[in-house]
């Protein structure tokens, strides 16, 4: 491995700065004496499209217990927040992640190539996929959201059902995993906001068309909380079982803190493990996604501080 | 004790009982009437001989000391400062009859810093029985479980969910009231048993039931992190919190050190915290270094706060105004919370505790402005792995149900701690790890 100088976050910052954060590593942070073990390497990275990367990293207590739905949490280093990623695919002791590089954290991620590591892996965390012989599914993914499907398209497939794919992104350059789910799908059909490939239009409106043509018994839709909110709305009337993956904050993510709860039939569950996969239409998406705009203030903050620090270190590749 | 000065400690994080010199300690030792039947040791959960080492307190001979509470108590720098020993030890002390009792915690204390700061000794440790035990969660249950086992000579996996062991001593208890290099430091401490620690394993997750019940025998002590909402209407809006949450942002997270590091807390300009625990008392005393004016709200009288006085009285020395006898119906806001309605309670006859029942007074209504409001009404056990361990016998409240020889309805699984007991304190639960321990002996000895 050609070994590279690894850049510090704090580099370029002003001594004063500097000083700051020393005092604070010391009297905050000691490190345990004993070896834990506790790096999780990274063993591929790849873009996947504008902004969106994958990353495959070994983790064999994630890895051998994995199954559809579930997903883990990140806490890339010592000075990392923890966050919740699903479980895109596994192989042998690795599994895989997809992120869209939107805040610090996952920007930080994005930055990471073959042989860093990450801190803490946890999981694998909330509750599996329910899968069972539905009859015909249909897997909506939104952008980044697709992420979760394959796995989830291939046990539906696998437990006897027909697999429809719905694979939709804004503009052909941010879809992902068309391959994949061509696999995966019986059928896979594709949909852009500006029609620069596949149908032109929502996926909601394809999905609409689907079921105008066809008995549709279950649908998972998942993406952005706004297109599920939209895209549930689709399946209500017919009262066609519908999940949806919730993404909310989390902490722990193992039912300690309470920062993911959501409203759903008018209770109150945690997404990390109640779901994250809920019934669609007893979610609440409206407290979901004012709960998601909680701390908007604060990610720009940190984003625009790991910026000012790329700046400072020429753009270097890496900002451990 | 000698506590910061307010105006000082309430700006930062460091730990507001500095301790004692060597020759307090030392005067305060000599006062002990080493009682030949010492009711103190009956009054400590996990039985430290605690006119032995005060005595050579009083001889100077503290590293003697340490070794003779280490012998009962692998945490003795984390119990010397968070145990309610005014209802323990120190409330069965024979001299607190007419004086005041010997400050047996302060003492534990200071002989167990001495120790870490001049080196420890390892405990002695039986050979190997070549018998496995998972222990699963690295609190104060487990983490205890974990050395005496492995102090008998059991190979000891000890599984912990975070990314760091300690439990409620890392996640939940502030750095001023436990700084965390002396949780460290004692952790450190148990695994030099030759503990095997894996962090981030969630058990029921990342190691199935299956995986788990292929070890000789398994301790649960998993904790109470379940925390209780008070299902008021607003409560999902920006602004409010589980006390578990804030403070696991702020002492697991260092969301006060946000953005040096990157986890997150709204520093509410006023807080209103709902409780009157321990726990209510640190989340409002970290609101407050946070930079808040606090408020905490208890639906009981003064006199019915569970938290420990000397808790109650810092927080009140530091600012927190406390309203009594008055509870929040609903949270105020429309995209983040702005208020806290409450309503006045009065006391009318004893309830099922004994304590006067608080009922609402009608046309009572107030509202306090705030834009954080913490919930620290209490928590329930982690309901994760014992609801996956589906023929493991829970009680009402969902708590393990455990015998006197801490065994569950499952063969080989023992139970201790907060996960049998609902929320309680750290040396209960390191008693009754303990002993879970030492009859998990007494049966595989007897295999």
């Amino acid at each position: 491995m050609v070994s590279r100088v690894k850049c510090s976050l704090l580099t370029g910052v002003t001594d004063a700065q500097n000083k700051k954060d020393e005092v604070l590593s010391t009297t905050i942070h000691t490190e345990y004496n004993y070896g834990v073990t506790g790096l999780f390497f990274v063993e591929k990275t790849e873009m996947l499209a504008d902004k969106v990367f994958q990353m495959w990293v070994r983790a064999p207590h994630v890895a051998h217990h994995a199954q559809a739905g579930q997903f883990v949490i990140f806490r890339t280093d010592e000075k990392g927040e923890r966050i919740p990623l699903t479980i895109s695919a596994v192989d042998g002791d690795s599994i895989r992640v997809i992120f869209m590089a939107v805040g610090k954290t996952t920007s930080h991620l994005a930055s990471l190539s073959a042989g860093d590591h990450i801190r803490d892996v946890a999981g694998p965390l909330g509750k599996p996929s329910e899968i069972k012989k539905y009859g015909t599914c249909v897997m909506v993914g939104g952008g980044v959201g697709t992420a979760s499907l394959p796995i989830i398209a291939r046990a539906a497939k696998a437990a006897g059902n027909r697999v429809i794919g719905i694979v939709g992104a804004r503009n052909a350059g941010l879809l992902i995993l068309e391959d994949e789910m061509q696999h995966a799908c019986d059928e896979l059909h594709i949909t852009t906001d500006d029609g620069s490939k596949g149908f032109h239009g929502f996926a909601a409106d394809f999905l609409k068309q689907v079921m105008a043509k066809e008995r549709v018994d279950c649908v998972w839709i998942i993406g952005p909380a706004i297109m599920m909110k939209v895209t549930s709305e689709c399946t209500r009337p017919a009262g066609i079982k519908t999940f949806v993956s919730l993404n909310p904050v989390m902490v722990d993510g193992t039912g300690m803190c309470g920062s993911c709860r959501v409203q759903i039939d008018g209770t109150t569950k945690f997404a990390c493990v109640d779901g994250p996969e809920f019934d669609a239409h007893q979610v609440d998406f409206n407290s979901l996604m004012q709960r998601l705009r909680m701390y908007q203030p604060e990610e720009k903050e940190s984003m625009e501080r790991y910026q000012a620090h790329i700046c400072t270190c020429k753009g270097g590749e890496r900002h451990a | 004790m000698h506590d910061r000065p307010v105006d000082q400690r309430i700006h930062d994080f460091a730990e507001v009982d500095a301790g004692l010199t060597p020759e307090e300690a030392i005067a305060e030792a000599e006062r002990c009437l080493q009682c030949k039947k010492p009711l103190c040791v009956k009054g400590c959960p996990v039985n430290i001989d605690i006119p032995s080492f005060i005595r050579e307190v009083a001889a100077g001979d503290f590293k003697k000391a340490a070794v003779i509470i280490r012998e009962q108590n692998m945490l003795p720098a984390i119990c010397g400062r968070v145990c309610p020993q005014e209802v323990q030890c120190e409330g069965a002390c024979i001299l607190g009859n007419k004086d005041i009792p010997i400050s047996i915690g302060t003492l534990e204390r200071f002989v167990s810093d001495r120790e870490r700061e001049n080196g420890t000794v390892i405990p002695q440790k039986k050979a190997s029985t070549g018998r496995r035990v998972a222990v699963v969660g690295a609190g104060p249950a487990g983490l205890t479980a974990s050395a005496e086992l492995a102090r008998m000579g059991y190979q000891v996996t000890l599984f912990e969910s975070l990314h760091e062991a300690g439990g409620v001593l890392m996640y939940g208890i502030p750095s001023f009231r436990l700084p965390k290099e002396i949780v460290k430091a004692e952790i450190d401490m148990v695994l030099s048993l030759g503990v095997e620690l894996h962090l981030n394993h969630l058990v029921g997750r990342s190691v199935t039931i299956q995986e788990l019940m292929s070890y000789d025998a398994v301790f649960l002590g998993t904790g109470a992190g379940l925390p209780y909402f008070m299902g008021l209407p607003g409560e999902n809006l920006p602004g409010v919190y589980s006390a578990n949450e804030f403070l696991t942002r702020v002492n697991l997270m260092h969301a006060d050190c946000f953005p040096l590091y990157d986890t997150p807390v709204k520093k509410g300009s006023r807080v209103v915290v709902a409780g009157g625990g321990n726990v209510a008392m640190d989340a409002a005393r970290v609101a407050l270094r946070l930079g808040g004016k606090v408020t905490l709200v208890y639906r009981r009288r003064e006199e019915d706060l569970p938290a420990r006085e000397a808790e109650t009285a810092r927080a009140k020395e530091e600012g927190i105004e406390f309203v009594m006898c008055t509870n929040p119906v609903r949270i105020i806001g429309d995209q983040v919370m702005t208020g806290v309605e409450c309503v006045r309670m009065e006391m009318c006859d004893p309830d099922a505790t004994g304590r006067p029942e608080p009922v609402p007074v009608e046309g009572s209504h107030v509202t306090l402005d705030a834009d954080v409001f913490i919930a620290a009404i209490g928590q329930g056990p982690n309901p994760l792995l014992i609801s996956e361990l589906t023929e493991l016998k829970r009680g009402k409240r969902g708590n393990v149900i455990v015998d006197e020889e801490f065994r569950t309805s499952l063969r080989k699984v023992y139970a201790g701690g907060d996960v049998a007991t609902g929320a309680a304190t750290v040396i209960l639960a390191m008693g009754a790890a303990k002993q879970a321990a030492h009859a998990i002996d007494r049966m595989l000895r007897e295999e």
